[in-house]
């Protein structure tokens, strides 16, 4: 069983590194016979977004239909937490378009002088009571999960959706003790989706995108907590004009669709 | 004490040992030069930041103690049998080793947690493991003992059986040999193990993020808190970075003094 994989293996690495090394150099002697392309041959050009990770379902569709649209462009995406991509793109991360989860996180790149005009605000999320599809502590409120027998997970507040969670929290005027503090909302999610937890507070965006393993309860409270969700065009872009293309894409019709879809309110 | 041995080392060695030594020193070195010094007390003596420590040291203390109960009677059955059935349980023992901790997480999860295989006994026998500060001692415990059996095993093998026959012929009981003889001829080997373990279970995170959670005071020891901070205040965590740096050196610094009193003791 295990001989011809170790056989094997030697041309398992080796070939995505030759293709990557063709990819590199067929990417540059394209991008240099770019300005001499027949029309029907439209040059091969490379967009790169930035993203917070609770965006990537609806980006990689809007992103498939952006390059559907605009042949011989290739959009490239990083997602992550909202803080550590500005962090990425401090460091001198090549980006031309970011998106963030929430407005604090872009302000900090506008100001530290990344982005290029002003952000524009295209969605906005809201926390939902997240718990077991058999929900085992019989959870019907944002009261329950104060409740002492309730196994309660949440983010820490050191990170966006633990401030969002205690900004519910003290709207409601309840004091939830959460037996584990998580450091992103998919790791609350996963801990809820595993049974290990009875309820959480997560994104409505990701209680949709979990499936039927779990259900979510509206909170009349995260009202008050929602998070506004902007776009920009970065400073260092290289095709400032795709980039806006893209920014376009997200807050016109189409990317508002696809983001409603999955559970995104308008911003 | 550092003199180099001139003959016996091809000098073109020293190059790629300089390397390797730089590659750990500079690391290390940087962090010491980042940190605001003036900050350092206020950022290493918050609540959040002693409640850490304190539970590290705790749970590692546990957690070693677990392993010595454990890996001590584990490494002398394999130092002292042979065959397929020890090969085998030798690759289970050691496998902790060689997977990523989160992975560990995840397959404690799969024994310990709630919906786990062993959730329900565990349950009816009114234990609760999950978000517990049990579940850090049971991760830190997996994946800190084959340390201990890797490094005791040598030892025993190294030993050798002979003084045990011969105790054995002299009419001490097995246990008696085991106390007096085989123990004490690997008692190097035992504290070299120990301290490994030790520091492995200061060390421990993927296991304990996935299978224990983070709060504070409870779970959340000081690689997570460390990881936490990263978030919120990069500073706070390269200052306790710093300090488990510290606890580190400690640590060998005491080894060696103790290893060094049991040689200069047995010659």
């Amino acid at each position: 069983m295990t001989r011809p994989y170790a056989v094997r293996a030697p041309f398992a690495v080796r070939a995505p590194v030759t293709v990557a090394a063709l990819t590199l150099l067929a990417g540059c002697s394209q991008g240099s016979a770019g300005t001499t392309g027949t029309p029907q041959d439209p040059p091969a050009r490379t967009l790169t977004v930035l993203a917070a990770a609770s965006l990537q379902r609806s980006f990689e569709r809007i992103g498939s239909d952006f390059e559907g649209d605009h042949p011989g462009v290739t959009v490239r995406f990083g997602f992550g937490g909202s803080s550590g991509l500005v962090a990425q793109l401090a460091d001198g991360a090549p980006a031309d378009v970011l998106a963030t989860a929430n407005e604090p996180t872009m302000d900090t790149a506008v100001a530290e002088g990344l982005v290029a005009g002003e952000p524009t605000p295209f969605a906005s999320n809201r926390l939902q009571i997240v718990v077991p599809k058999d929900n085992p502590a019989g959870i019907r409120s944002l009261g329950d999960l104060a409740d002492p027998g309730a196994k309660v997970v949440l983010c820490a507040p050191a990170v966006p959706c633990g401030a969002a969670s205690v900004a519910v929290e003290q709207a409601a005027g309840i004091d939830i003790r959460p037996v584990s503090e998580e450091q992103s909302v998919t790791d609350v999610l996963g801990k809820v989706r595993s049974g290990e937890a009875d309820a959480g507070l997560v994104y409505v965006t990701d209680v949709a995108g979990a499936g039927d393993e779990v259900a979510g309860l509206d909170v009349a409270e995260a009202a008050s907590a929602r998070s506004t969700y902007p776009i920009a065009t970065l400073t260092r872009a290289d095709d400032a004009a795709l980039a806006e293309e893209f920014v376009a894409a997200v807050t016109g019709a189409e990317g508002q669709s696809v983001l409603q879809a999955a559970g995104f309110a308008a911003p | 004490m550092t003199r180099l041995p001139s003959l016996t080392i091809p000098r073109w060695l020293l190059v790629p040992a300089a390397l390797g030594a730089l590659l750990v020193a500079v690391p290390v070195v940087a962090m010491a030069l980042t940190v605001d010094w003036r900050e350092f007390g206020p950022l290493v003596t918050s609540e959040a930041s002693t409640d850490a420590l304190w539970l590290s040291l705790r749970t590692a203390s546990v957690s070693t103690l677990l392993c010595l109960l454990f890996g001590i009677p584990l490494a002398v059955v394999l130092a002292r049998t042979t065959g397929a059935a020890a090969t085998l349980l030798r690759s289970l023992v050691l496998l902790p080793l060689v997977l990523p901790p989160v992975v560990g997480g995840i397959a404690l999860l799969q024994a310990f947690g709630r919906r786990g295989l062993l959730g329900d006994t565990l349950d009816v026998l009114g234990l609760e493991i999950a978000f517990s500060t049990t579940a850090v001692v049971i991760a830190q415990t997996f994946v800190a003992m084959p340390f201990l059996v890797l490094s005791l095993e040598g030892a025993l093998r190294a030993a050798g059986t002979r003084f045990e026959d011969v105790a054995a012929t002299l009419g001490a009981g097995p246990t008696t040999v085991f106390r007096r003889v085989t123990l004490p001829l690997a008692l190097p080997g035992l504290v070299a193990g120990t301290v490994l373990a030790f520091a492995r279970c200061l060390g421990e995170f993927g296991a304990t993020i996935t299978f224990a959670g983070s709060l504070q005071g409870t779970t959340r020891t000081l690689p997570l808190e460390i990881y936490l901070q990263r978030e919120g205040d990069p500073q706070a965590a390269v200052a306790l970075s710093l300090v488990l740096v510290g606890v580190a050196v400690l640590v060998i610094a005491l080894t060696r003094a103790r290893r060094d009193s049991l040689v200069a003791g047995a010659t």
